[in-house]
């Protein structure tokens, strides 16, 4: 990577205590376990994993809405450098601008007492990024419009719209303060197909117009298959595989990444079941797996595994898997591979 | 061939609300078969929810079901038919309800209850709907909790629902539902909650029950690529009405319906990469505002002005068990005999 990528996480980590031993013995969740990850200016990056995976806690961390246990967290843009850890108040807000989520649930996300005008309005007002209502007003049309939404609709409630619409106002809300690095987590899983591929190109089509980048987050890997450039697999609190879409896709290294890929139910009905079928479900991070975390689950696993936790190690072509036995198994290719 | 197991005829639900007669479902029509895999697709608020529970009487109580509307189960005890709709009774209702038909939900944490044991509430309807011992009912539950992939059967038999996990609660909730040995079971998105991987697993032991007990299933989803891996027939439903139904290689093959090939065209493909993603324009109507003639022309891009805007299509036949209701397929069908309606996919 030639350029400075937009965020940069180094052994980031993000641990809760639980219980909590009145003598000091405290026991702690790795939610999220000495993470590391560039994410390009200007792409959109996909980030998958099963529930428990600790995707929304690593997010939720770049956006300093948890606190962050150990590692770094920076934000480059244009000459804008922040560092998270240690960020003042001051900043912090100034970041936000910068920085907006998209929530799942639209159903849940939006106010039930406020008009869409004052929903899409509110960010501006609350960071005061305009001075008068009527530049408000301005501001909050160019950008209803800009995510198809009729103008008459800005003085409805919520309740008034299907979801599809409701996940347009959430985007119009996060887009009317200019950011220019958009979470999505989980953005489309509450909709119907026929709605997705609409909000899916929507977002497509900021981050061509608007340059945003955009950090994707979905249990779904035909839809992150789609619209993401890269994308990172997270099992267990640690990404064990990074790489391009299409290569990712084609070639899949981990076998964690293999067996989510073959666990797809194609469109086919004459597809054969030649899934590696995973037994069991994801460990409770509470109490993680020896070794490499994913042994417990794995069908190639060995000693080795369950004794040394592998680390990410490039491949070439910027793809990074964290597998002792990734060049092994590189011949048992995914079945997305092989299509 | 034999009787169905349960016969759907012209089946219309309307519910009563503050804003008025609100309907549900409109003439929607379909048997099942011992054995048999029927896949519901739908968006939300397409009424495939509405249309299963209507199967157990299991709608609100300001549910109207049109006069015409006729539900019925092959009684093989008897030897008769029940008309599902003309019970009244409780006890008449519980013959159905967990008896010959079992109910498998989306969310199992909001159907098991949370301070009864998963064991007391799996022995509870075994009591009701057997003559079963309480003893033989326990030793029974749990060897149904081992079959269905639960590993300390006994154990989890004595634990409350928040101690399990996602994929295992779903599979207790399967476990439970089979102990009476249903003849149809309605599994109402049964995976929607559930991690792909999970998924997996829960789809493929629901196919092995399918050949062990040969119970029928009527199996609620919006996801096309889980319909493709489990069901042998589909119906495609929008806004409460079924647009197009026929075997899954039919329907998702060589769909006729533009509603079915939008569908299918939104759908983010493995195997295609690059194609872009087509969403199915504008948005479902309220149904509150039910559009003339073809419920889908508001969204049709192949709509025949003055005739789909006025008309109902009916359901035509394009062999084979494969039919439609829609003017555009059954216009073409005149033009050219020969050719194949619909895209055909890979």
């Amino acid at each position: 990577m030639t350029d400075k990528p937009l965020i940069t996480i180094r052994d980031l980590s993000v641990h809760f205590p639980i219980g909590g031993g009145l003598f000091g013995n405290k026991a702690v969740v790795r939610a999220v376990n000495k993470v590391s990850l560039d994410i390009p200016a200007g792409t959109f990056f996909g980030l998958v994993g099963e529930s428990g995976s600790g995707n929304t806690t690593l997010v939720r961390a770049i956006l300093k809405a948890v606190p962050i246990t150990g590692g770094h967290v920076e934000y480059n843009d244009d000459g804008v450098h922040y560092d998270l850890s240690p960020l003042s108040a001051k900043d912090l807000k100034e970041y936000r601008k910068r920085c907006q989520l998209i929530f799942q649930d639209p159903y849940a996300a939006l106010s039930p007492r406020m008009t869409v005008r004052d929903i899409i309005a509110e960010p501006l007002e609350v960071m005061k990024l305009t001075s008068s209502r009527a530049e408000t007003d301005e501001r909050v049309r160019e950008i209803a419009a800009k995510c198809r939404l009729n103008l008459e609709h800005l003085r409805r409630y919520p309740h008034a719209f299907s979801g599809g619409q409701r996940q347009r106002i959430s985007i119009a809300r996060a887009l009317v303060c200019n950011p220019r690095f958009l979470v999505a987590d989980e953005c489309v899983a509450a909709l119907d197909v026929s709605i997705q591929a609409d909000i899916l190109n929507l977002l497509k089509a900021f981050q061509d117009e608007l340059g945003l980048t955009f950090l994707f987050i979905s249990h779904d890997l035909s839809v992150v298959a789609h619209t993401c450039d890269k994308v990172a697999v997270m099992y267990l609190g640690q990404i064990v595989e990074i790489a391009a879409t299409k290569t990712l896709f084609r070639t899949p290294r981990h076998p964690y990444t293999k067996a989510l890929l073959s666990a797809i139910p194609l469109l086919d009905p004459d597809a054969e079941h030649t899934s590696i079928k995973l037994e069991g479900e994801i460990p409770s991070p509470s109490n993680p797996p020896s070794g490499c975390k994913f042994h417990t689950r794995c069908a190639f696993a060995r000693d080795k595994c369950r004794v040394d936790e592998p680390s990410l190690i490039g491949k070439g072509d910027n793809h990074f898997v964290a597998c002792h036995f990734a060049d092994e198994l590189m011949g048992e290719a995914g079945r997305a591979g092989t299509a | 061939m034999s009787r169905p197991l349960v016969s759907v005829s012209d089946l219309t639900i309307h519910f009563r609300t503050d804003e008025g007669l609100v309907t549900a479902v409109d003439g929607a029509s379909f048997d099942l078969r011992d054995g048999e895999i029927l896949g519901l697709v739908g968006e939300s608020g397409s009424g495939k929810s509405v249309t299963a529970k209507s199967l157990m009487l299991l709608n609100a109580g300001n549910t109207v079901y049109d006069p015409k509307s006729r539900i019925t189960l092959r009684d093989d005890h008897n030897g008769g038919d029940i008309d599902v709709l003309s019970l009244t009774r409780e006890r008449d209702m519980k013959v159905i309800r967990g008896g010959a038909i079992s109910m498998i939900f989306q969310e199992p944490m909001a159907s098991f209850a949370p301070a009864i044991t998963i064991g007391d509430q799996m022995v509870e309807q075994l009591l009701l709907h057997t003559s079963m011992s309480k003893r033989e009912a326990s030793v029974f539950s749990i060897e149904m909790l081992q079959r269905v992939g639960i590993s300390d059967a006994p154990q989890r038999f004595a634990q409350y629902a928040f101690e399990l996990s996602g994929g295992m609660r779903q599979r207790a909730m399967i476990a439970m539902a089979l102990t009476t040995r249903p003849k149809l079971l309605i599994a109402d998105e049964p995976t929607t909650a559930l991690d792909v991987t999970i998924q997996a697993q829960v789809l493929d032991l629901m196919r092995d029950l399918v050949a062990e007990f040969g119970m029928a299933i009527l199996f609620i989803t919006h996801d096309l690529g889980v319909i493709a891996q489990t069901a042998d027939r589909v119906a495609v439903m929008y806004l409460g009405e079924i647009v197009e139904t026929g075997t899954v290689r039919q329907v998702i093959r060589s769909p006729a319906h533009p509603y079915t090939k939008g569908l299918l065209n939104a759908l983010p493909r493995l195997d295609d990469l690059t194609s872009t993603l087509t969403p199915v324009a504008g948005d479902i109507p309220s149904p509150l505002e039910r559009p003339s003639g073809c419920v889908f022309h508001t969204r049709c891009p192949e709509i025949i002005r003055g005739r789909c805007d006025v008309e109902v299509p009916p359901l035509t036949s394009l062999g084979k068990g494969h039919d439609v209701s829609c003017f555009a397929v059954s216009a073409s069908k005149k033009d050219s005999r020969s050719e194949t309606p619909g895209e055909v996919i890979s």
